[in-house]
């Protein structure tokens, strides 16, 4: 049976963002319902032309830069595309940034509040990174 | 008629070999034979738990000389 997995990421460092990919791409093409909320330092990767790396947070963030480990946001691409993951910019964090869904990369579905994500949220599993 | 396919993962760290699998095996055909070659020492139990629960048939699954050979059915 499929479960529900809905993820939070607000931490710009690789190895959060690292994780939470790899849940959101391996529940995703398992077949589990997947929705990740992105705000506060994570989305600003996500930004159409954003190149800068994320910085490691200790020691295995580096060891997450060398050949073979899959970058974080080919990641979250595959969630969505092979798995139907739901990709959702922070609402919120967009009008900080003062950018609209436009400038997000294409994956990304609806600008979504809390509230909203919180609500549909309910019943399933909630991992914050 | 079905085909046999190798994806070759060496060297890439989980999820790489799995992410490979799955994309060839949405491309692939019911029926047809995918062999995933991995170095990532987690794929050999990982994998054909992605098989056992998505459904597809596990055919075969050794490692040689420090390789994953893992053989998968396309059933649906």
């Amino acid at each position: 049976m499929s479960r529900k997995i809905d993820i939070v990421c607000v931490s710009g460092t690789r190895e959060k963002l690292q994780m939470a990919a790899m849940i959101a791409s391996v529940a995703a093409a398992t077949g589990d319902t997947v929705s990740v909320f992105f705000s506060m330092n994570a989305l600003t990767y996500f930004i159409k032309g954003h190149t800068t790396d994320a910085p490691s947070e200790g020691e295995f963030g580096k060891l997450l830069g060398q050949h073979g480990v899959p970058p974080f946001k080919q990641l979250f691409k595959q969630a969505a595309e092979l798995g139907d993951a739901k990709l959702l910019p922070c609402s919120m964090a967009l009008d900080l940034l003062k950018i609209t869904k436009n400038d997000l990369d294409p994956e990304f579905g609806p600008p979504t509040g809390l509230t909203r994500f919180l609500s549909d949220a309910e019943g399933g599993q909630l991992l914050t990174f | 008629m079905s085909q046999s396919k190798v994806v070759d993962a060496r060297n890439t760290f989980c999820p790489g070999p799995l992410m490979e699998l799955i994309t060839n095996m949405k491309l692939a055909n019911v029926g047809d034979v995918l062999e995933l070659l991995s170095t990532d020492a987690g794929s050999g139990a990982d994998v054909p738990e992605w098989v056992h629960k998505v459904g597809h048939e596990l055919m075969s699954n050794e490692n040689v000389d420090g390789v994953w050979h893992i053989k998968i059915r396309k059933t649906k």
